[in-house]
């Protein structure tokens, strides 16, 4: 969430179809070492045993965790609960290594895993255990989390977008009035007034390393100017004209125009909230946290001047977040997946996300009109109530690493090295074709 | 033999330069851990710190800590993995390598070819098979997993260097040692070990780091204190929503001090062998 | 007759020394090495045992036909010669001064086994955070020394970033370099030397017709050791650049990654890592034939 260090590039190739790859139905069996490995998960008796894996950036923290699991076994004393935590560039990694050794039952997953993890059955299709109340009472955006192609792989658990961020003090004495934030173009206009008032020479700062931080920023920015990724059929690619175009051509105008400090393409979300609260950049779009980070005195020289506003809308009026949420899931090796669902309903249930609204965001509709829950973030609830009904995904497709593999490498081509954004997109529409086939 | 004067002023001046090339990015990685996350950010830079923070090295050794309580667990099974690890390799590597230096045998040449191949293997492409037989062997997230697995990773090259050193020695002193009634173990032993000291100090210091630094494999096949070794520990630095540099900078400033401590006692056993003099022409 | 019962002797010895050596390298490696070699032949997109379709050399055919994977391999050669040679000349240097008449010769050793004591990743984020494009304390002094006019975006652009990532690697595994050198210098005889001064020959001399000729075999083994690594680059690009900016850093092993965990693609990945080996192997092969070690057992 915070932290995206996917790493990626690359415009591959999907293999050509070879003529003989498929040919005679020439197939092998790759067992396990002794045989014993694969899915073969089962569902339990809803008792027992279980292992669940988190992450350690962003949304809940480990005590957090920790807390509610504590909880959750004084209610289900027949269910035992072992948590263990990784880095969330090591998530992936680990429930890819771990999927056919049946090691966790729970997995944690981000919003770009489902058709992946889904289609190769690394966790459980779960659209039947979803009920009427969590489908109606949890907010759409949300329960897309873990959906794919119509059906449920998990429960969302952190939910999250990006927002604007800006500097008062900035927009004060640049003479900006926060109003004309409404719309990208109006951002850009502030921005030219900064720079040329000299406040402060670049006012944005983004994050646009070539990991998938990049392609969220783009996701964003995409929805914004009306694009979209893919063709309604969902088989080639439609970023490279229309919105996903406007998106890009914007971004680098940016750059042309001296408004984005360069740092960007070496910059993942952390380092775009340093920048800003040392107050070397006016606006950020970031997560949810980057409220905290920028309002922390010991860790911000701009606290107490940091405005937080739903993200800028293109020329269409559009304005959607990126879902940038994450889900738990039945991991499809489980043989205890009773009591992994169980324990996933406990801690995506309303009590438990409304109980630690401080540190991330409940998933749920009626949760925003809590005012407890309210109380929590005061600045953020009320818009994040809006934006988080109003979400844009990365496409939902098996191969999406790969997809996002091509585009990170040839928006980069444009925003490193000043390649012609239609040419670029262009190429990455090509190779995303292939993917998709 | 004394050098002159000129000469030991050169080789002076440029330890100097060595020492300066080598410590100046480490003494800003110091810096980075004893001051405040703020100040590192400061602009224009501060050279010397308005203040200073051993917070951070607090934080690590605090038990029960939420981002850096498990890198006291870290630093023993690091340890213990490193030692265990260079013990086994150097004793693996001490027999096969002397087999090479002094015996004739068929496919030589290509069984030692064969080792160092499996060095050129991306671990990348071999991890999930590896994880499946650890979790088969119950031998995941345990330090006798990590070991199996840096024992296979270090004794290639263990072997080819202490093979390489093992031959480097006069045969004639192994001779004398076996007209004297030694076996050929015994020689080995007794008279070819002592000289090949700087060897074997140098081969087991790289299996040492090699263990120290391997990250990939600690990543997957490890996830509680009972095994994570530093590398994996300091990654978990990056913490809850932001990363703090400093703490990375602290665990990497801790990180160093066992190995500089154990090549500062070993050191001296690099020297030896024929250099000393044990053997004239 | 006795002859060749002393050949079947010390072949059996032989077996005998190298098994517990086997035994620890290959009852390991055996398995996944055999197993990655079988997938290779076939299209394997999940972990999971299943029924996946033969493809012969399609996955060779795919990677040696993709053109990221020759920009990446571009990538590689570049960053193995270059860190090897630099690394290679700065540890002969290093390890002569090691060894050259110092007081507190240890305090130098200790200095140099620090870099190399430095986990990698730790080794990584310092050098990202010394070239910080925003904080970084290089492109404060750069600016306060006047060397440049304005911060500078070092990690920002592709062919600098690259030598950059070099510089931080070299920086750490000269260390390793030197002490397997300094190993080496132990096993010349005195003698030598003493030699060549009574013949009038200088210390230049004696070093190129001495040091360098009986250090061969080790610098064979560093420069092997150092190309292996530093082809099969990752943890300092992952932590350094994560193969950015617009790939420019991207190296085979680093695609091997992408391809083999985040896309799942384990055929194409298992045969990327199989034409690694080739490569290397090759590489290896002619660096021994540079160095004339015909026989790589016996001096080398």
């Amino acid at each position: 969430m915070s932290v995206r260090n996917h790493p990626g590039d690359g415009g591959v190739s999907r293999r050509g179809f070879l003529g003989f790859s498929a040919a005679a139905g020439a197939t092998v069996l790759l067992g396990s070492a002794c045989g014993a490995g694969g899915v073969g998960g089962g569902a339990g008796n809803g008792t027992g045993k279980i292992r669940a894996l988190f992450m350690k950036q962003a949304g809940y923290s480990e005590s957090d965790i920790r807390k509610m699991t504590a909880a959750f076994q004084k209610a289900n004393p027949k269910i035992q609960v072992d948590v263990e935590l990784v880095a969330y560039e090591a998530l992936h990694d680990k429930i890819v290594a771990a999927a056919p050794a049946h090691t966790y039952d729970v997995v944690l997953i981000d919003v770009i895993w489902p058709a992946e993890f889904g289609s190769k059955r690394i966790v459980t299709d779960v659209t039947g255990k979803v009920s009427g109340g969590i489908r109606n009472g949890m907010l759409p955006g949300a329960l897309a989390t873990a959906e794919y192609r119509d059906h449920y792989y998990g429960l969302p658990w952190i939910l999250d977008t990006k927002y604007l961020f800006y500097n008062k003090a900035h927009l004060r004495k640049a003479g900006v009035d926060a109003a004309s934030l409404d719309t990208w173009d109006g951002v850009r206009a502030a921005a030219k007034q900064i720079k040329s008032k000299g406040v402060v020479d670049t006012p944005l700062a983004w994050s646009w390393k070539q990991v998938e931080a990049l392609v969220c920023d783009y996701t964003q920015l995409l929805g914004a100017y009306g694009g979209a990724f893919l063709t309604p059929d969902g088989k080639s690619a439609a970023f490279q004209t229309g919105g996903g175009l406007d998106a890009l051509t914007f971004m680098r105008g940016t750059i042309d125009d001296g408004l984005t400090n360069k740092g960007s393409i070496t910059w993942i979300e952390d380092d775009v909230l340093k920048t800003f609260s040392q107050g070397q950049a006016s606006f950020m779009l970031n997560w949810t946290y980057g409220y905290a980070g920028a309002n922390d005195p010991k860790a911000s020289k701009v606290a107490g001047d940091v405005g937080v506003l739903r993200t800028p809308a293109g020329p269409g009026g559009k304005r959607p977040g990126v879902n940038g949420s994450m889900a738990l899931c039945v991991s499809g090796g489980s043989r205890n997946q009773a009591a992994a669902w169980t324990y996933i309903t406990y801690l995506t249930g309303a009590p438990v996300q409304d109980q630690y609204a401080t540190s991330s965001l409940p998933c749920w509709h009626a949760s925003y009109d809590d005012p407890e829950v309210a109380k929590a973030n005061p600045k953020i609830v009320p818009i994040a109530k809006e934006q988080l009904a109003d979400l844009i995904a990365r496409p939902q497709v098996p191969r999406y690493n790969e997809m996002s593999q091509v585009l990170q490498a040839q928006l980069q081509r444009c925003l490193a090295q000043g390649a012609d954004p239609a040419a670029v997109l262009k190429s990455a529409a090509d190779q995303a074709k292939r993917i998709l086939a | 033999m004394r050098a002159s004067l000129g000469y030991r002023i050169f080789v002076h001046a440029m330890a100097a330069v060595v020492a300066v090339i080598i410590l100046a990015p480490l003494a800003w990685l110091v810096y980075a851990s004893l001051v405040p996350r703020v100040e590192l950010l400061a602009l224009p830079y501060h050279w010397w710190p308005r203040h200073w923070t051993a917070q951070r090295y607090a934080d690590i050794f605090a038990a029960g800590g939420d981002v850096a309580g498990t890198f006291r667990y870290a630093l023993v099974n690091s340890l213990i993995v490193a030692c265990v690890t260079v013990v086994i390799a150097l004793c693996v590597a001490v027999l096969g390598g002397y087999a090479y230096a002094r015996l004739r045998f068929p496919l030589r040449r290509a069984t030692l070819t064969l080792f160092l191949t499996t060095y050129m293997l991306p671990p990348i492409t071999l991890v999930i098979p590896l994880y499946l037989t650890l979790s088969q062997f119950g031998l995941l997230d345990s330090k006798t997993g990590l070991i199996i697995m840096y024992c296979s990773l270090a004794t290639p090259f263990a072997l080819w260097t202490m093979s390489n050193f093992l031959s480097s020695l006069p045969a004639e002193l192994e001779d004398a040692a076996r007209v004297d009634g030694c076996s050929r173990l015994g020689a080995l032993v007794r008279v070819i070990l002592p000289l090949a000291r700087p060897g074997i100090v140098a081969t087991g210091l790289f299996a040492f780091l090699l263990c120290w630094d391997e990250f990939l494999y600690a990543l997957v096949f490890t996830s509680t204190a009972n095994a994570k070794t530093i590398p994996v520990a300091i990654a978990e630095f990056t913490g809850r929503n932001a990363v703090d540099f400093g703490l990375i900078a602290a665990g990497g400033v801790l990180a160093t001090i066992p190995p500089v401590v154990i090549g500062v006692a070993f050191q001296r056993y690099l020297l030896g062998g024929l250099a000393s003099g044990a053997v004239k022409g | 007759m006795a002859a060749s019962r002393d050949r079947r002797g010390q072949a059996w010895l032989a077996l005998a020394l190298l098994a517990p050596a086997a035994v620890v390298v290959f009852g390991v490696v055996l398995y996944p090495a055999l197993r990655a070699l079988w997938i290779s032949f076939f299209d394997v997109d999940s972990p999971m045992p299943g029924a996946y379709p033969f493809t012969g050399i399609g996955n060779y055919r795919d990677v040696l036909t993709d053109p990221l994977v020759w920009t990446a391999a571009g990538h590689t050669v570049y960053f193995t010669l270059v860190s090897t040679a630099a690394e290679l000349v700065l540890g002969v240097l290093l390890a002569l001064l090691m060894n050259a008449p110092l007081r507190a010769r240890w305090l130098l050793r200790a200095i140099v086994i620090v870099p190399w004591a430095l986990p990698t990743i730790v080794n990584g984020a310092m050098w990202t955070g010394l070239l910080n494009s925003q904080y970084g304390p290089v492109n404060a002094l750069l600016t306060q020394l006047h060397v440049t006019s304005h911060y500078i975006s070092f990690l920002g652009s592709p062919f600098l970033a690259l030598n950059l990532v070099i510089v931080a690697d070299v920086w750490k595994n000269t260390s390793l370099v030197a002490f397997f050198l300094l190993a080496g210098l132990q096993t010349i005889p005195h003698g030598l030397y003493e030699a060549a001064r009574v013949d009038g020959a200088g210390p230049v001399r004696a070093f190129f017709s001495i040091t360098l000729p009986l250090l061969r075999p080790t610098i064979a083994i560093v420069l092997v050791l150092r190309t292996m690594e530093a082809f099969k680059v990752f943890d300092i690009i992952y932590v350094m650049t994560g193969g950015g900016p617009a790939s420019g850093t991207q190296t085979v092993t680093f695609l091997t990654y992408l391809k083999a965990f985040s896309d799942q693609r384990f055929g194409y990945g298992s045969a990327m890592a199989y034409l690694i080996v080739v490569v290397i192997l090759v590489l290896s092969t002619i660096y021994l034939r540079l160095l004339r070690q015909s026989d790589m057992g016996a001096a080398a």
